[in-house]
């Protein structure tokens, strides 16, 4: 094995790269349970999007136009769950699973006729001044555009949460549906909003090709660390780099051929949100999570 | 105006239309699919539903019906009572594929023995042993440490994926083999092989499992106190605490009897049906069992004929790819689509619609 093959620098740029998917969906995730919304079908929404962004990609030739279409079909698939939960009363945990499962199917059905496609890469934002810096240049400014608008999405949603009255009554929706109910706010129509806002964000997945099962798992991680962040944007980005961190780790690893046996090394993504999980979650769910809103009562 | 009303009670009309409802409604929904996809509706959704029991080569596909519902059957049956509690185990995936290590590794570590009377009951218990630990992770950090089961046991799906990746190319390979990936074969070990018990029936050891563990279940469920303290659990948690029933055993009971199933489910089909421990070897069973548990309305007597249904659309799905030149995915669309048209009717059994003026509370 050959551990010097490995650049601390190119690591941590790959990182970045790497834990964007995931950061824009957990971000997606963090405001639907804001508003006290589970969704568990952030898998089937990431692949499904996917799926929709190399197909859109791929006809229009523009890597943002696919972006696009990522985002409508995620919006798409959002409205179902939105209508199921909030108008027709079903069960979230149940609906967000039939969500993934259905959306599995739906992108493998979508996406198989686009296998050998290559769609365009998003052109390499070097920032003019701060790509010339000697280290962090490497690491931080030399990447494509969607790293940066994940990095602002990431401040834009802080900044709704924690300092505009809308996201004072998403969240107050989140924490009690009956009180925010009972001082006249629409319950319902803020968390239709909600999901669907989250639901587009959730899908902004970008794969360099299509194959089954591409995003394997990388929804549930999401999911995993929206509770590891403790439904607090900011730490979002924490958690994202830890897994995107563990990610290209052990992809590099196994690129410089350690002595473990490949399978062992791809578990450990998996194995590591699982410790996270036991170890560090440590905030408070938002109260009215995963219940179901009826005003007659 | 058109207003939702809960009903004091669910409705049993309702509880019993509505999966009937669902399947009619994604059937419709599924021949639009199918149509936008340029196949021929009407003889798609025959090709999956009727073919395969009443077609021309019906006899060859009829005892794959009874192999493809043991599975789902004993793994739905599991996952029911978690589902009545609101313990969500979404892992039996996983559950099915360390059973069906657990079970092949114990065969293979006797190979070759002679012992039937002795490896196979002990295999059932190895598999079964195997489904139950690995669900005990969530289970324990739930209990322990307020782990969310949900995200736990899913993670744990893809870490025995790779365990599985990895047995199959490491530890369980044939020696014999030419360096092939994959195990031997469990159907050329007489000791280990679950085989058909009558022929051309489908029948085998899982099939007489899946239908003992859907009597044992309904006899559990309307005629034990256990039944009775895990509806009580999933209807009003506060109650059940005061009645005596405590929450913690409540997770580590279901999440040990769904993973137990699934275990056992995972080893009759690594013995029998799939033969080999490979990297091909699930497909999905854990995942379609969770369709297979709403869609018979968790009822251990609904879940025999979801079951049975889905293991249809799986056996109708091979056909239709091979005759019509379908997708697969078509087919994992299709069930995905009949979960949530089911949840969608479903609002009928507990709410009743109201057209005119909503009254001033």
């Amino acid at each position: 094995m050959d551990l010097s093959a490995i650049n601390p620098l190119l690591l941590l740029a790959s990182l970045m790269v790497a834990s964007t998917p995931i950061l824009l969906a957990a971000l997606g995730e963090l405001v639907v349970e804001r508003a006290g919304v589970l969704n568990l079908g952030v898998e089937g929404m990431m692949i499904t999007g996917a799926a929709c962004g190399i197909i859109f990609s791929t006809l229009t030739g523009n890597a943002w136009l696919g972006f696009a279409g990522a985002a409508l079909g995620g919006l798409l698939l959002s409205f179902l769950f939105a209508v199921l939960t909030q108008i027709l009363l079903s069960n979230q945990v149940a609906t967000g699973l039939a969500l993934t499962l259905f959306g599995l199917g739906l992108s493998a059905l979508l996406g198989q006729s686009f296998a050998g496609a290559r769609p365009p890469a998003f052109p390499k934002l070097d920032i003019p001044v701060l790509s010339d810096l000697p280290v962090l240049g490497q690491i931080a400014f030399r990447h494509d555009g969607m790293v940066y608008v994940g990095l602002l999405l990431v401040l834009a949603v802080w900044y709704f949460l924690t300092r505009t009255r809308a996201g004072l009554v998403l969240r107050a929706v989140g924490e009690n549906h009956d009180a925010a109910h009972a001082l006249g706010y629409p319950v319902v129509l803020i968390r239709f909003g909600a999901i669907m806002f989250g639901g587009a964000y959730i899908s902004l997945v970008r794969v360099p090709q299509w194959t089954e099962g591409m995003t394997a798992g990388a929804g549930w991680i999401a999911l995993a660390i929206v509770v590891f962040a403790g439904w607090k944007p900011l730490r979002l980005l924490l958690g994202a780099y830890l897994f995107g961190g563990v990610t290209v780790l052990q992809l590099n690893l196994q690129a410089a051929g350690l002595a473990i046996p490949v399978e062992y090394l791809s578990m450990s993504p998996y194995v590591a949100t699982i410790v996270v999980l036991v170890i560090l979650a440590a905030g408070r769910a938002p109260g009215s999570l995963g219940k179901t809103f009826h005003a007659s009562r | 105006m058109i207003t939702l009303e809960r009903r004091p009670q669910p409705s049993r009309t309702w509880s019993f239309l509505s999966p009937l409802l669902a399947v009619v409604v994604t059937m419709v929904a599924g021949g639009i699919v199918f149509a936008a996809l340029g196949k021929p509706p009407v003889e798609a959704i025959r090709t999956i539903f009727w073919d395969p029991l009443f077609g021309d080569f019906a006899g060859y596909f009829r005892p794959q019906l009874l192999v493809k519902a043991a599975p789902l059957i004993l793994i739905a049956i599991g996952l029911s009572f978690g589902f009545r509690a609101g313990i969500w185990n979404i892992g039996a995936e996983g559950q099915y594929i360390m059973g069906a290590l657990f079970g092949a590794g114990f065969a293979l570590a006797f190979y070759p023995s002679e012992a039937r009377w002795l490896i196979f009951p002990l295999m059932i218990v190895a598999g079964t042993l195997g489904g139950l630990l690995w669900a005990m992770i969530p289970g324990i950090l739930r209990v322990r440490f307020k782990t969310n089961e949900i995200l736990v046991s899913l993670m744990l799906v893809y870490v025995a994926d790779f365990l599985l990746d990895a047995m199959a190319l490491g530890l369980l390979r044939n020696p014999e083999g030419m360096g092939f990936p994959g195990s031997r074969n469990l159907q050329q070990y007489p000791a280990a092989h679950n085989a058909e018990l009558i022929t051309n029936t489908g029948m085998h050891w899982g099939v007489i499992a899946a239908l003992f563990a859907v009597v044992a279940a309904y006899i559990l469920l309307s005629r034990h106190i256990f039944g009775f303290n895990v509806r009580l659990a999933g209807q009003s948690p506060r109650a059940a605490a005061f009645a005596g029933v405590s929450a913690n055993r409540m997770v580590l009971i279901c999440l040990g009897l769904s993973g137990g199933l699934a275990g056992m489910a995972g080893m009759f089909e690594v013995a029998g049906p799939s033969g080999q421990v490979l990297a091909s070897f699930n497909v999905g069973y854990g995942f379609t069992a969770i369709i297979v548990a709403f869609l018979g309305r968790l009822h251990p007597l609904g879940i025999l004929l979801a079951g049975l249904l889905m293991a249809l659309t799986y056996i109708g799905g091979e056909l239709a790819q091979m005759n019509l030149q379908l997708p697969r995915s078509a087919i994992q669309l299709f069930q995905g689509m009949l979960l949530f048209f089911l949840l969608a009717v479903d609002v009928m059994t507990n709410f009743r619609i109201r057209f005119g003026r909503r009254e001033v509370a």
